[in-house]
Parts: structure tokens; sequence; C-alpha cells
């Protein structure tokens, strides 16, 4: 049961998601809409905190909990997958005031719309899946 | 104990989901969400139709736990954490959503009109969910990260792909609600 551990940052993850509002419908509409800075600071904060931790991460200062360095995966290239991927997840997550890690959270609040939406990701993925090898990178 | 019940401002919220970020990491693995949509595809047999779903899901078992979490979470928050879901938003968005037809306009974390009953038991209402969440599966795995993957661990690693994703979030996201939200609502 190592990863137990995991359930746990779960958990706390979820409470900070809900408790700082990153999973209400209204904060990714005024988000998009330009209409409040709450989102940003959030998002932007998280990042400029990372960004330090990762050069801790880099610099060998903060090493993982078995003593190895911590080498985040580096991310896949291409610009039309990027972008056009982002647009068709800006879409999903613009109308329905959801992105991937809150769908979760939001199970705990709206158990069958949340459901709906989940049922709808997983088609999603499984779409990817099928498609991955022809579309264009 | 009040601080608990209170709304977290961002300055709360944006340094916590760096520390969860951390503490992802520390535990040796790679900081994200959206992977779970394929793990989950996998448990459900999709490998019999397609190779790309052929992987042992057991050596993500560790996701799948903080996926339970994150449920756990939310049913914890919702149960006790969060005794007034009041948002409070700029006069402007309120003044928006109530011409689109909203009722009870950041009342609540989740507006009636798409999250009540008598929304999602419509043909139409349950259709703007399913096909949202087909977009945002296929999306997120078609650009190889969501929010946490590609604008919090992504962007905050300097990658290039992460800042291309987080353009094509903000194209989709702007399409969406200045131009399909008032379509399908007003």
């Amino acid at each position: 049961m190592k990863n137990i551990k995991f359930l746990v940052l779960g958990i706390f993850f979820g409470i900070v998601l809900s408790k700082s509002q990153a999973i209400s419908w209204y904060r990714f509409y005024e988000m998009f809409k330009f209409q409040s800075f709450h989102m940003y600071g959030i998002i932007g904060g998280a990042v400029v905190i990372s960004a330090i931790f990762m050069q801790l991460f880099k610099s060998g200062k903060i090493k993982d909990i078995n003593g190895n360095k911590i080498i985040p995966k580096p991310k896949q290239k291409g610009f039309i997958r990027t972008i056009l991927g982002g647009t068709f997840f800006g879409l999903g997550w613009g109308i329905s005031g959801a992105c991937a890690a809150p769908i979760f959270v939001i199970l705990g609040f709206k158990l069958i719309p949340a459901l709906v939406l989940l049922v709808g990701s997983l088609l999603g993925a499984f779409i990817y899946g099928l498609l991955s090898k022809k579309l264009p990178n | 104990m009040d601080f608990i019940l209170q709304p977290w401002p961002w300055f709360i919220g944006g340094p916590l989901i760096a520390i969860s970020l951390l503490l992802y990491f520390y535990f040796g693995q790679n900081f994200g969400a959206s992977k779970n949509f394929e793990t989950l595809c996998t448990m459900a047999g999709a490998g019999k139709i397609s190779d790309y779903f052929k992987k042992d899901w057991k050596q993500r078992d560790f996701a799948l736990l903080f996926v339970i979490g994150l449920i756990i979470g939310g049913v914890i928050s919702a149960m006790y954490l969060i005794p007034n879901q009041g948002v409070n938003l700029n006069p402007t968005t309120i003044q928006e959503l109530t011409d689109l037809g909203f009722t009870n306009v950041g009342n609540q974390y989740f507006p009636d009109e798409i999250f009540g009953k008598k929304s999602f038991m419509s043909i139409k209402g349950f259709l703007i969910l399913l096909v949202s969440g087909v977009f945002v599966g296929f999306g997120t795995r078609y650009a190889g990260g969501c929010t946490s993957g590609h604008a919090i661990t992504g962007l905050s690693n300097l990658e290039l792909p992460s800042l291309l994703a987080v353009i094509g979030f903000f194209i989709g996201g702007i399409i969406a609600t200045w131009f399909i939200i008032p379509v399908l609502f007003g």
C-alpha cells in the first residue's frame, strides 16, 4: 500500500480545487471572458511557484522520496497536435466549465451531470486512441 | 475553523496547487490528471478494440488512487467544507449571464441551466454535457495534457508544447464562452 499517499494527495488536491472555487463553472466563464483576476491568480500563482520547484528539481536540491533526481517527462512536440488538441479541450472546458481533474471532483458535488461529463471524456479519449495514428502531429 | 469554511482566495489556492505538484513529483511521478481517461478506457476493455489501449493499467494504480482521492475530496468539500457556494462575480458577468437567461447567477458553483436536473434530463442538456466531455477527453489526449499537465506542469517547466497547448485552450475557451454559449442559451 505504498501508493496510499497518492490517495491522500488526491483528497488534498480535490479540497484545494473545491475551496478555491477552481471547479466552479462561473470561475472559468469569467476567466475566458477576462472579467475577473481570480483564475489567473490561481493558475499564474501555481505556475510561478512550480517554476521555482522545477529549478530546485533540476539543480538536484529537491530529490524524490527515494533520493532520485526528479526529471519531469518532456512533453510531446508538434504544432498541430498541441494547438488543435488544445482548442478542442478549450471548447469542452469553456462550455462545461470542467477540465480533467475537476470532472472527478465535481462527481462529489453534482453526481449525474459529472458522470455524463466523465463518460463523454472517456469516449473522447477512446476516439483519440482509435485515431491516434492517423491524426496530424 | 472560520478560515476553512470561507472561500480560499487565489493567493492561497495557487500555492497549494503548486505544493500538490511538488508532492506528486516528490512521490516519484509526473503531475497530471487527463491520462487517467486513457487508463479508465484500458480498464473498461478498450484494448480489445484498439492496440492503443493495450497497456498494463496496474502500472498506473497510483494515478487511479489519486483520482479516487479527487472524488473523495469533492465529497468532503461538498458535504462539510463549503456551507455557502456563492461565487463573488463581477457585476458585468452576472448581468451578461442573466441576459442570456441564467437564473441565480453566482449563488452556487454550478448553474442549474447546465447542472440542474431539468437541464441534464433534457436531450439538449444531456448532449451539451456529453459533447463537452468528448471534446475535453479527445482534446486533452491529442494535446498531450490538460490544465494540470500542460498549464501548470508544462508552463512552469518552460515547455514550448505546453505554451502552444495553453494558447489552444484559450482559443477554444474563448470561442465557447463568447460565441457558443450565447447560441446555446440565448
